[in-house]
């Protein structure tokens, strides 16, 4: 006799799967001018953007590089450049 | 308490006992007095339970497949077409080891439609993994219920159970029928204490993406699982029997089989009249009996060979049928036997599709064809000027 | 040497969100934003059941999971009646102490093969937000044609051709059906305005329920748009008309989102997307941009927008 498998999974396991290595483009942030308004944090889908007190970070564990923090940034403190690896 | 009640109010009464936490209720000839039933014990406030009168079968199913994902007990009941509309969510159940409980009142599938009895519904789904019982009257329909959670529930099986009862023929026939217990009940089944369940405490994910390199370990645990069933039901039974002194097979029972030459084999009501075409046969010097499948799923092959050992002929009366394949339980058996030492004759006859009657005169006119002689794929009783006359 | 994550993290706190990172959504997806947002306005005290669909496929594949709260899927069309399970159980266990229960699923799941669970879930009153995600195809499968599919955009089931301009069925008023339900509060959000999805749901959940919200979310690979442009586009879809903002309780509007800068006409939203293409290719396409605004048109006039 043996008990069932497989049937559930641990919350927050995905972070295994570092999806940095998906980008060809990568936010810098610049750190400028920055107002803590914390629209990066919110906005980006992958919950990676971090910081405080006008210092803000995105993780590039897992940052795909999709721009949406540059675009909504409204002091244009986020550069989206070519990644060089 | 004995009591003369309808098979569907023994059912109903059967759960009650059972102390379901939610009940998902959509009516459908013939199972719907069961739900009427159980909706009157909430109403009447003897049965607590969330009664979730549902929008479909497949809402019906997908109730209480929530419902036990969060730790509660959880019963749903059904036929035919709302079988065939809740068979996605079946699988799903028996692919997340949810153990639910379902009743189905075997009825023809359409079409043409058709609400009489036989076992084309239950067909449908008997590669989901769910554990499949069939009853033989209204007391074994009491008695089975609680044999079937605790079956399901064990945290070894963990799959869902299909409890089928020809429709019609037990849902509104009035039997006499010994009432359970309430306290022999709670003592027989505990109550539901999954180890995985849906929790903010705990948060877990359940009912994940399975990729190719995943996916086969969880069906081969299935696999495994149906077996180890085998035993489970076993010893399930014969705790009923401890306890409460009544014994209807495990997943399988005999009449008169001991030493028989010629058994009978057939699922759920047509058992009763077999006994009496038995009973008429040895009167008159035949040597036959009866082996019943009270599983269908596990289906009991080491048992079946064990009991049939010293019999010549199998003779199997089937209210299935597979198009293009042949007769369901009668393949059933011939597998059985598939290159095995003993491999005694097999016939099949397939009978009562769609709710025709199968008199005793029917059984014994097949038995004397029959007897000593293979015929595969029979179906009796037909009206060959209809049809043509082919076969 | 430039700073690593884990020493900026360090430094800086981190708080986690309930939908995490890892996921493989594509980058850029309006979905995984708008379910992150939802997530963390209803906080860790929830239950989620979530349809079949790109949502859940990208969050869940075995062995990882994004989510960080109790979370299943069953099927694609009864996240509706499984969360109803859900409500019903912990109810008859006498373990409904201010959990949530919420039910997710796309625009295909909730629109189109989930309709008859949701319908049911509503009418019996379910204490149960469910929250659809419309990014207005089946998307996980490919880009195909649902109910919520606009007008004249291109899905592999309904795409442009030399006799054709894509999907000719306007997209169904979901909102309204379910409003019709009589239910406590049922209101549009969207992407595109983050803090008015994230109040909404609060607010959903402070309502016994049952409660719906349904959500607009670009998605970059379906409508064929750059990937930073998902806020951009979801705000655009509000400010031509094409996606009115409100909310109804009990059955009728209670409030709107007016459109507050300038009203856009229709191309600024639609020629930013691929699917929309097909409409700026010729005089035959400019007579279909016409029909687009005349629906824009309709819904300002409608629901007050201007």
């Amino acid at each position: 006799m043996s008990k069932p498998i497989l049937l559930a999974v641990e919350p927050g396991s995905s972070k295994v799967n570092k999806t940095g290595s998906w980008r060809t483009m990568v936010p810098i942030f610049k750190h400028e001018t920055c107002t803590d308004c914390r629209i990066c944090v919110v906005v980006c889908p992958d919950a990676c953007v971090f910081g405080q007190d006008n210092k803000y970070y995105a993780d590039l564990d897992f940052c795909k590089g999709c721009g949406i923090c540059a675009y909504e940034c409204p002091v244009d403190d986020i550069d989206m450049v070519l990644e060089v690896k | 308490m004995r009591k003369l009640i309808e098979g569907s109010m023994a059912v109903a009464e059967s759960i009650r006992l059972c102390r379901p936490h939610v009940v998902a209720a959509y009516p459908i000839t013939p199972q719907t007095h069961i739900v009427e039933n159980l909706s009157q014990m909430v109403a009447d406030g003897d049965l607590k339970a969330e009664f979730i009168n549902v929008e479909s079968e497949f809402g019906a199913a997908s109730v209480v497949l929530g419902a036990c994902a969060v730790g509660a007990r959880a019963y749903s009941t059904t036929t035919a077409q709302g079988l065939l509309l809740m068979a996605e969510v079946l699988y799903n159940l028996a692919g997340m080891r949810l153990p639910v409980v379902i009743t189905c009142a075997n009825r023809a599938v359409s079409a043409p439609i058709n609400i009489w009895n036989d076992h084309s519904d239950a067909m449908v789904i008997r590669d989901s993994g769910m554990i499949m019982l069939f009853a033989e009257d209204s007391q074994e329909l009491m008695d089975i219920h609680p044999q079937a959670y605790k079956i399901g529930e064990n945290p070894e099986i963990m799959l869902p159970v299909m409890v089928n009862m020809d429709g019609f023929i037990l849902t509104h026939a009035f039997e006499s029928v010994e009432l359970l217990d309430q306290k022999a009940v709670d003592d027989f089944l505990p109550p539901y204490n999954p180890e995985i369940k849906l929790d903010p405490a705990k948060p877990i994910t359940m009912g994940t993406l399975a990729e190719p390199r995943w996916y086969m370990e969880t069906r081969y645990k299935i696999a495994e699982t149906l077996d180890d069933a085998i035993p489970a039901i076993k010893k399930t039974a014969e705790e009923f029997k401890a306890k409460f002194g009544r014994w209807y097979g495990d997943l399988i029972d005999t009449y008169r089989l001991d030493d028989a030459k010629y058994a009978f084999v057939a699922m759920g009501s047509l058992i009763g009249t077999l006994k009496d075409v038995v009973d008429d046969l040895r009167a008159k010097g035949e040597k036959v009996g009866i082996l019943k499948i009270r599983s269908f799923r596990p289906f009991p092959y080491a048992m079946i060979r064990d009991v049939c050992r010293d019999v010549k002929q199998l003779i199997v009366f089937d209210k299935s049928y597979s198009y293009g394949w042949g007769s369901i339980l009668q393949n059933e058996l011939r597998n059985c036997f598939y290159g095995q030492k003993h491999t005694p004759l097999i016939s099949g006859f397939v009978v009562g599709l769609g709710g025709r009657d199968i008199p005793p005169k029917s059984l014994i006119s097949a038995y004397n064809m029959t007897k000593d002689k293979e015929m595969l794929n029979e179906f009796v009783d037909i009206n060959h000027e209809l049809v043509g006359g082919r076969r | 040497m430039a700073e690593t994550t884990k020493a900026k993290k360090e430094k800086a706190p981190v708080t986690e969100s309930l939908l995490t990172s890892g996921h493989r959504a594509c980058a850029g997806c309006g979905e995984s934003l708008g379910a992150k947002l939802v997530m963390d306005a209803a906080g860790p005290n929830i239950i989620v059941a979530t349809s079949t669909g790109c949502l859940e496929v990208f969050s869940t594949p075995y062995p990882e999971s994004a989510w960080r709260v109790p979370w299943i899927h069953s099927l694609f069309e009864n996240s509706s009646a499984v969360a109803a399970g859900i409500e019903a159980g912990l109810k008859a266990m006498g373990k409904w102490n201010g959990v949530k229960v919420i039910a997710q699923g796309g625009d295909g799941g909730t629109a189109d093969i989930g309709i008859g669970c949701l319908s049911g879930m509503l009418e019996r009153g379910h204490e149960v937000l469910y929250v659809c995600y419309d990014n207005e195809a089946y998307m996980n499968t490919g880009v195909q044609r649902s109910g919520l599919t606009p007008f004249d955009a291109h899905t592999t089931t309904s795409p442009s051709g030399r006799i054709s301009f894509g999907n000719q069925r306007p997209k169904k008023n979901l909102v309204e059906i379910v409003a019709a339900h009589n239910i406590p509060y049922a209101a549009t959000a969207t992407v595109g305005y983050p803090a008015d999805l994230q109040r909404k749901v609060k607010k959903a959940l402070s309502i016994a329920g049952p409660t719906f919200l349904h959500v607009h979310v670009p998605c970059p690979l379906g409508w064929a748009y750059k990937s930073e442009q998902t806020i951009e586009i979801g705000r655009l879809a509000v400010e031509t008309g094409l996606f009115p903002i409100f909310e109804m309780e009990w059955g009728k509007i209670t409030r709107v989102r007016k459109i507050t800068k300038e009203r856009k006409p229709i191309e600024e939203y639609l020629k930013l997307q691929g699917r929309f293409r097909h409409l700026f290719v010729s005089e035959e396409g400019k007579k279909e941009l016409a029909k687009i605004q005349a629906i824009a048109d309709a819904n300002i006039a409608k629901y007050g927008l201007v």
